[in-house]
Order: C-alpha cells, then sequence, then structure tokens
C-alpha cells in the first residue's frame, strides 16, 4: 500500500493552461502518475499535450473520473477553485498555491471538514508514493519505493531529507509535504495516523519547524496512538524570536513555538529527534 | 496625553506615554519623548490626545487561533500593560469564544452573552457589543490576524473608548486592500531587507560571519541550524524562494556582500521548481559583475543539477552535493580567516 495516493489515482490538474500547471502536468505524467485532465475556466475544449482542458471541475470528474486535484491557480482564485472541486467530486485535493489570507484558510478548513474532503496544504510541494504516483512538485527521482512515511512542513528541507534516506537505501512509502502556512488542510496528526495503519509504512519520519504548536500536539498523539518508529528533524533552533523567516508559519511568537519546546515534546514521547537531515538514516 | 507612535508594544513602561497639564510641560516633554526608543524603535512621531478620566481598563482583541483553526474574540476585565502578565499568571480572568467561521445573523445576541460577566452593567456591555460588533467587521473586511484595543477603558462619564490599538494585517490579504498598502511604514526594516523585499528575496539579518542563500525557508533554516551546529554562525537568513531566475542570485549577492563581516558565503540548493543551471548562471554572473572577495562554497542538487554543475567547473568552481560537506567547508574558511 501507500497512503493518500497509487497508481490507480486519477489526478486532474486545476490551472493547467499556466506556466507551472503545464510543466508539472508533464513531469507528473513522465514520473508515472495517471493525469486524466485539466482545467482552466473558458478554456475548455482545448489541449495540453495530449491532455484535454474542462471549464469546470464537474465536467472534468464527469469524463475522466478523476478522484484526485492538484492545483496551480494563482492566490486570488485559489480559495473558490478549491471549493469548485470540493463541490465537483473530488475528495482529495492538493493545493500548491502560495499566499492564501489565513482568513479564507479558516473558512475553506471547516467548510473541508464537513464535505469530508481531504486538502494536502496550500503552500506544500504536495504527495508522492514513489514508483506509483507523485501529485506534487518534487524532483521525483530523489525518491525510492520502500517502507519510510515522510511528513513536513517544508519543501526543499523535505528534498533533503528524502536524498539522505534514499542515498542510504531507505526507500519511502509515501512523503507528504502539509504546507508551510499557519493553518493547512491536514496536518500531522492526521497522516501520523493513516501511516500507522499503512502496512508499507514501516517507520515514521517527521520533520518539523518553528511556529505554532502542531509539533507538540504530534508529540502527545505519538505518545498515546503511534506504535511505529518515528525519527524527527526540527528546523529553526537558531532562528531569533518575533522575526519572520520566509513562510507565513516559521515565525517564533509571544514565547510560544520555539525547537527547543518541540524536541523536547517529541523526546518526551519517544521520538528519536536529530540534529541533522543527514543523521536520520543512522537513527531509523 | 502625549503618546509616542512606534510599531512595538512596551510604550508606557518605556516612558513615551505621558500625563501633561501645561502648553510649557507639554512642550518638553514631547521633546523628551522624541528622544526615546521602545525596543529599538525611535519615536519619530507623537499623538495629542485628550485625557480621560479612567474608571475601569478592559481588553479586548480579536485575532485567529492556529490550534482551533478558528476566529477568536480575547475579553478580559483586566486589561492594560499588565495585560500579558495577566495572561499568564491570571489566566481565569481572560475570556475567549471562538467565533463561528459562518457569521450568524444572531451575532450582537451570541455577544451579548459573551460579554455580560465581563461588564459590570447592560449599558456597559451594549457600548462593548458596538465595540466588539465594528473590531469584527474591521478584521475581516480589511485581512488582519489581529485587532486588539488595550486598554479599553471606562471613562467617567460612563463611555467606553478605545484608549489604545493595535492592528496586524494578514501579509497573504494585503494586495486587496490598497488603503492599507498605503499605510506601512518602511522604517520596519533595515535597508537590506527592504531591498531583498523589492527583489522577491526574503531575508533577515543576524550577526555572524557566513552568508547564507539558500532556497526554502524550511532548508534555509536548517542551514543556519547546522552552521552553528559546527561551531560558527550565519550572518544572515536569505531565501531566494521558488521560483528559477537568474536575476535573483545576482541581486541576492548584492546584498550579501553589503555586509563587511562576513567571511564566506554557503550557497545550498535543492532543486526542486528552481533549476540548478539558472542558479549556476547567478552564480557565474555575480562573480563576473560584482568582484567578489569572499570564498563561495557551492552545494547544487536536484533538477538540472549537471548542467548546472558543468556550468561552474568549467569556471574553476567546485561544487558540492552534500549540504553538511558545503557547511563544513565554509566553519572551515572562517576559521582560515582568522587566523590570517
Amino acid at each position: 500500500m501507500s497512503i493518500l495516493i497509487d497508481k490507480k489515482t486519477r489526478v486532474i490538474v486545476q490551472g493547467i493552461t499556466g506556466r507551472d500547471g503545464s510543466f508539472h502536468a508533464e513531469a507528473m505524467m513522465k514520473y508515472g502518475t495517471q493525469v486524466v485532465g485539466g482545467v482552466t475556466p473558458g478554456k475548455g475544449g482545448r489541449r495540453v499535450g495530449t491532455l484535454p482542458v474542462f471549464n469546470t471541475v464537474r465536467e472534468a470528474v464527469m469524463e475522466t473520473g478523476a478522484q484526485c486535484s492538484i492545483l496551480f491557480v494563482p492566490a486570488k482564485f485559489a480559495p473558490n477553485a478549491i471549493r469548485e472541486a470540493a463541490d465537483g467530486g473530488i475528495s482529495l485535493i492538493v493545493c500548491i498555491t502560495e499566499g492564501i489570507p489565513i482568513l479564507e484558510m479558516v473558512d475553506l478548513y471547516h467548510e473541508l471538514k464537513r464535505k469530508k474532503v481531504c486538502l494536502i496544504g496550500p503552500n506544500c510541494p504536495g504527495i508522492i508514493s514513489p514508483g506509483k504516483s507523485k501529485v506534487g512538485i518534487m524532483p521525483g527521482y530523489i525518491h525510492k519505493a520502500g517502507g519510510i512515511g515522510v511528513i513536513s512542513r517544508s519543501g526543499t528541507l523535505t528534498y533533503e531529507v528524502v536524498f539522505a534516506l534514499s542515498e542510504k537505501n531507505l526507500g519511502q512509502s509515501t512523503c507528504v509535504g502539509i504546507g508551510g502556512d499557519p493553518i493547512v488542510g491536514t496536518g500531522y496528526i492526521d497522516l501520523l495516523e493513516m501511516f500507522e495503519n499503512d502496512e508499507q509504512t514501516e517507520a515514521i519520519v517527521l520533520i518539523g519547524e518553528i511556529g505554532g504548536v502542531e509539533e507538540e500536539k504530534a508529540a502527545s498523539f505519538i505518545k498515546k496512538s503511534v506504535h511505529k518508529k518515528v525519527v524527527a528533524f526540527i528546523s529553526g533552533s537558531t532562528a531569533p524570536p518575533g522575526k519572520r523567516m520566509g513562510h507565513a508559519g516559521a515565525i517564533i511568537s509571544g514565547g510560544k513555538g520555539g525547537a527547543e519546546a518541540k524536541i523536547k515534546a517529541l523526546r518526551q514521547a519517544g521520538v528519536i529527534v536529530v540534529d541533522r537531515p543527514d543523521l536520520i538514516p543512522d537513527a531509523l | 496625553m502625549i503618546k509616542g507612535q512606534v510599531l512595538t508594544g512596551g510604550r508606557g513602561k518605556a516612558g513615551a506615554v505621558r500625563k501633561v497639564s501645561s502648553t510649557q510641560e507639554a512642550k518638553s516633554t514631547a521633546r523628551q519623548i522624541l528622544a526615546i526608543s521602545v525596543k529599538d524603535f525611535p519615536v519619530k512621531q507623537l499623538l495629542v490626545t485628550e485625557m480621560l478620566e479612567i474608571q475601569a481598563e478592559y481588553y479586548a482583541a480579536i485575532t485567529v487561533d492556529r490550534e482551533a483553526k478558528s476566529v477568536v474574540l480575547i475579553i478580559s476585565a483586566a486589561g492594560g500593560i499588565d495585560i500579558e502578565e495577566v495572561a499568564i499568571r491570571e489566566s481565569e480572568k481572560i475570556r475567549r469564544f471562538e467565533i463561528p467561521y459562518v457569521q450568524e445573523s444572531d451575532f450582537p445576541e451570541t455577544l451579548t452573552q459573551w460579554l455580560s460577566n465581563s461588564f459590570p452593567d447592560q449599558a456597559l456591555c451594549a457600548q462593548a457589543v458596538q465595540i466588539v460588533q465594528s473590531m469584527y467587521r474591521l478584521f475581516r473586511d480589511k485581512d488582519c490576524s489581529l485587532v486588539e484595543i488595550n486598554p479599553l477603558a471606562h471613562t467617567a462619564q460612563g463611555r467606553l473608548v478605545a484608549a489604545d490599538a493595535k492592528i496586524v494585517f494578514d501579509d497573504n490579504g494585503i494586495e486587496k486592500h490598497p488603503d492599507i498598502v498605503k499605510l506601512s511604514n518602511p522604517e520596519e526594516y533595515t535597508a537590506d531587507e527592504l531591498e531583498a523585499r523589492a527583489a522577491g528575496l526574503s531575508f533577515v539579518s543576524l550577526s555572524g560571519e557566513i552568508g547564507c542563500m539558500v532556497n526554502g525557508a524550511g532548508l534555509a533554516m536548517a542551514t543556519m541550524d547546522g552552521i552553528k551546529l559546527a561551531g560558527s554562525s550565519p550572518a544572515n537568513f536569505l531565501d531566494v524562494g521558488g521560483s528559477s531566475n537568474p536575476q535573483k542570485v545576482l541581486d541576492a549577492f548584492r546584498i550579501l556582500l553589503r555586509n563587511k563581516q562576513l567571511k564566506v558565503i554557503l550557497i545550498n540548493i535543492f532543486g526542486g521548481i528552481t533549476r540548478c543551471d539558472d542558479i549556476a548562471q547567478g552564480i557565474l554572473w555575480a562573480r563576473d559583475k560584482l568582484g567578489i572577495t569572499v570564498p563561495i562554497i557551492i552545494r547544487l542538487i536536484g533538477t538540472n543539477e549537471e548542467q548546472g554543475r558543468n556550468m561552474l567547473n568549467e569556471a574553476g568552481l567546485i561544487v558540492t552535493r552534500y549540504m553538511t560537506d558545503a557547511i563544513n567547508e565554509a566553519v572551515n574558511c572562517t576559521r582560515k580567516g582568522s587566523k590570517s
């Protein structure tokens, strides 16, 4: 198995006629993902490469049987594009777009929970189940199929960790970038639970960073409900408080969200926390 | 009252908010306040306002609680300059309500229920409901991440008055509101940080000796952590971002090189959307145009890695594939530098 996506997952690309959308539609197909079409309002009937373009998600779902959608839609239009996907019959939405206002995400978060639609992101690199399917923008070739589940708030730092794993012949079941924003559709806990229940996954790597208390909450969940081995790395130990380090999420404020507290909470939950990404393979 | 206008808290305690009773006193006090800095923010503007006869100080704020994934109203009958300490020591004095994500038409009624425990009588509560409703409208309409009134002063005349307020706008929502963009104050940032913003880079000055250029915030922070672990310290945080553009690399070099403490530049790129050949191109342009005298350590891997590495190798630059190797090499350079 693997989580969220596999060989059978049928994917549409929202914003397929844009520069990033068309580039990554092709890259995903090359990787082996079943990309079955795309959506750009007003451009229905065209083709991008071999892929049909539809005006609406509903139309695309009816014609192609897609269950999953990946969004390369500009931030201004992304919230409504996500809503359209949820209402159009998509059960897994991956939003690559960054820059969505937090209030939009507050509304969307509750709306999607009610509709029982899974959103990964926004502001994330996506999902890959190596050797099966890639619904994201990560370089596919650094991955290897295997038994390690990877969950991360970061993009390139995830690549770093995956590269270190693959170099040591530790393949991955699924890697999920949950996104760097303060509010994301799917958090650590949902994914820890999925990995715990996934047969292919033997151990889990959790990559966190400063800001918020999601890592602390993940730690208490691990203590209670995760029996598989978990290894973690937290970035931002040296970041000064009150300064925004790029991501909307990576900021230490009001004494909360520092790396030290996260590392302590994870260690207390029995997680091995390492100092450098390249030390993760040995800890596994 | 004379109040120093700075974009930070703790003004009262720093002596930047003072009472005066004559024009003469106002002049000399104004001069004194204009000489003060509050948490490194020099006071450059003053607000002169009527003196309120305050009976009680309340606290009201609307913000996003990222854990609850909800907009929350925070109310306290113990407002004023010590609110942060109240929050820690007497947390029972602070009431917190989640505002449902679909605003109901009976919001005023809900508010009345929520607020009635914090305000002593109905008339005051009714005023507070009005104020909180306005705060909420502002919060929603202008994409705020914080609207805070502290103190919400109860005057001797029985009025509730916003005696001080703080509003934080969401960076991601700001484009929708040109009226708010106009209010932005460039003095919040250092010159380097402003130049970086203009170039589309995310940059924060730090005090160390290794200049960092990395793609992605998480990897950039991990690089800083790695430098510290290897016994040196980073001169900055710099995320060149996800897009692929040699010009951005050139701009990043310009900003880094302004720092005279710099002993070495460490470039750590893991190409995804970013293509290594674009980065290599930017590095070569910088070398040709900027007369760089400090060593450059390059780690390049990911999309179009081979092209990028070949371009740099042909120009005599050495490239590694491993982050830890690059960090160690950069730290070695700082040590060699200090010996000579």
